[in-house]
């Protein structure tokens, strides 16, 4: 290594960087803590929309009134219930397209353009073809199947909303891990998976062992990445359910909307939303720790 | 006991036959080398042998029972892959005993087997570790452990050496030709490298183009190759080939003029005018001032334990001349060259005309 220059002639030689970092440095600092800084700052004052002589420090009123309410349990939970269950689908699925679509078949490359396509439709857009095209229980194509096959039809978002949910967002991320994974299937050793055929393995196996290791790296950053977008999903809710019926498709995520611009509660939004960094970073604290579980080989 | 037998074997990806057709039997115990340049079919042929390729046409027996339709691991068969294809999530010892953890051998005789073959490839300290903190050599044992591990009856080898440096490749070879005398056990070792050939094979397969040019001992394609193809590739440095007329032929011997314009005499009838190639070995000349080949060196080169001179004869290529050491020849310098008996000679055909040994 070189020795640390700290001669003064060769300092003067050095370049001051601070003026050159400032603007990136101040940029992220404005992007990042002003949001953070002003939501902390607002979950902690009284501020309603609607009343503006409604006023002043509200000390822990706004988080005591939001812990209380029978919703923001039920929020976390359907938090918890979303992700978990998007995220399994995705995964599951993600692994079964990326082993279908790495081997050799006629019409591959348009098989790979189509399942990657639903991750170019916008989640609005998406959302409403699910609910008024598919899902409907009068107009929908699955209403249109299950008649056809002696069926009741399903009303997806009156009976099933979380399910209806979850089979939207999971649609539009399966591509995400499909991609992801895909790639990382092409970059497997074609031998290893002949040396595992010699060595007895049949196709589970051959996932088991040889396969599934090959992604464990992959699936974690999927996981991660996905995890981070998925807390945060809105417009699918928005547009088909509006968190509804009562509570049961009501994240987090859209119990701050409801609070914010809804019943114009900025404090009380404000609280959910200190609430939603400290969720959002627990789970990454524990995704974190099984990504660098998973990289140290 | 394992003894193969390779009946008409064929292979074909659409229209494009790449295996024409190969007749071989490979003895039991015996150590088969497959060497071609590359794109002859070698490595797609024991592929075969393995099952990790379709056989289009021909039958492949083990024992005398035909295998073409049965999976690989039910071939009892195992191979060592290029790029030693280990599990790269597992230590050394799960690695060579994954073959026996699927067929569902108990816990103990595992492990019991796994410590024989990590003695015997003084693997024993290795046995923790991943692959990825193995070195090349390391991982090449390892490699061979995991087929030991199995009791397999024939071990197919895909140029293993490859990936090893020059001083380590030799090492690795000398160890597996002695692990071939303690195993006992048919082995077949496919390579681009005479070399390799030549110092592990009982028998060499020569493979050309989809098919075999020549099988024998390695003294017996070095003597006596049966084509021009096999001379060319047998021996290092290559033999010499020179275009040749034959001038005029007596009912014993032929006077024959060498691309250049030197005469060279054979010991066998040919018909005048003739066009033949004449195959001399650089190690079967001598330098003599009664040589009829007269040639300048051109280029000289110092091995230490022999040298190597290259010299113009006339022809297109230049006459290759192993010489002693001690040479004291000189860049630049003519010499009168002789042949020290066993020149081959080829037809147009390229096939070998027998010479009587002389």
């Amino acid at each position: 290594m070189t020795k640390p220059t700290t001669t003064p002639t060769h300092r003067k030689k050095l370049m001051r960087t601070w003026p050159l970092l400032t603007p990136t440095v101040g940029l992220l600092l404005l992007w990042a803590f002003v949001p953070l800084a002003m939501t902390l700052w607002f979950s902690f004052q009284r501020y309603n929309l609607l009343d503006p002589t409604i006023t002043g420090f509200a000390g822990w009123s706004n988080y005591k009134f939001l812990l209380e309410s029978p919703a923001f349990l039920i929020s976390i939970f359907n938090e918890l219930v979303l992700v978990g269950a998007v995220l399994i689908i995705t995964l599951v699925l993600g692994v079964a397209f990326a082993v279908l679509f790495d081997q050799e078949f006629i019409g591959r490359s348009i098989a790979r353009l189509l399942v990657i396509a639903p991750f170019f439709v916008m989640p609005t857009v998406a959302a409403l073809i699910w609910k008024n095209l598919l899902m409907d229980p009068v107009n929908g194509v699955f209403a249109y199947l299950a008649r056809l096959l002696g069926f009741t039809p399903v009303d997806w978002f009156t009976h099933y909303p979380m399910a209806g949910v979850v089979m939207i967002v999971a649609w539009e991320w399966v591509p995400f891990a499909t991609l992801i994974l895909l790639t990382a299937m092409q970059s497997l050793d074609r031998q290893q998976v002949e040396a595992a055929k010699m060595d007895g393995a049949r196709g589970p196996q051959i996932l088991r062992y040889v396969i599934l290791p090959h992604l464990s790296r992959p699936l974690t950053i999927v996981m991660m990445m996905e995890t981070i977008y998925l807390l945060a999903v809105f417009a699918e809710i928005f547009v088909t359910t509006s968190g509804g019926p009562g509570n049961a498709t009501t994240t987090l995520t859209y119990l701050i909307y409801l609070r914010a611009l809804v019943s114009f509660n900025v404090g009380g939004a404000s609280a959910g939303g200190v609430l939603a960094v400290i969720l959002a970073n627990i789970v990454a604290l524990f995704l974190i720790r099984t990504v660098a579980r998973n990289v140290d080989l | 006991m394992c003894t193969l037998e390779l009946k008409n074997l064929r292979k074909a990806y659409g229209n494009i036959e790449v295996i024409k057709g190969i007749d071989l039997t490979i003895n039991d115990r015996e150590f088969v080398v497959f060497v071609g340049p590359s794109g002859c079919g070698k490595s797609t042929l024991l592929r075969m042998i393995a099952g990790l390729e379709e056989i289009t046409g021909g039958d492949l027996l083990i024992d005398g029972v035909r295998v073409n339709d049965v999976p690989p691991d039910k071939r009892g068969l195992a191979m060592v892959f290029q790029s030693y294809a280990l599990y790269p999530h597992m230590t050394v010892a799960d690695n060579m005993a994954f073959a026996l953890r699927l067929a569902g051998v108990p816990k103990a005789e595992r492990d019991a087997r796994v410590q024989v073959a990590a003695k015997t490839l003084q693997l024993d300290a290795l046995l923790d570790r991943k692959p990825a903190n193995l070195s090349g050599g390391q991982r090449q044992r390892v490699a061979i452990g995991r087929a030991i591990v199995r009791q397999p009856k024939a071990f197919l080898f895909d140029e293993p050496l490859s990936n090893l440096d020059a001083a380590l490749r030799v090492q690795t070879r000398i160890e597996i030709a002695k692990l071939h005398n303690d195993l006992q056990s048919t082995m077949i070792y496919v390579t681009h490298d005479q070399i390799e050939a030549m110092t592990l094979a009982d028998r060499i397969v020569v493979f050309n183009a989809g098919h075999i040019e020549q099988v024998g001992t390695p003294l017996e394609l070095y003597h006596n190759p049966a084509n021009l193809f096999v001379a060319g590739f047998i021996g290092s440095p290559k033999m010499n080939l020179i275009g040749a007329e034959v001038e005029s032929s007596n009912g014993q011997s032929s006077t024959l003029r060498l691309e250049g314009g030197s005469p060279f005499t054979v010991p066998t009838a040919l018909g005048q005018g003739e066009k033949v190639t004449v195959g001399i070995r650089p190690e079967h000349i001598a330098v003599t001032d009664q040589g009829t080949i007269s040639g300048r060196v051109e280029v000289i080169e110092h091995l230490g334990n022999e040298t190597i001179a290259y010299a113009s004869i006339g022809g297109a290529e230049p006459l290759t001349v192993k010489l002693p050491s001690a040479s004291t020849v000189q860049l630049g310098e003519t010499l009168h060259f002789a042949p020290r008996g066993h020149a081959a000679l080829f037809n147009q055909a390229g096939q070998a005309i027998a010479l009587p040994r002389g």
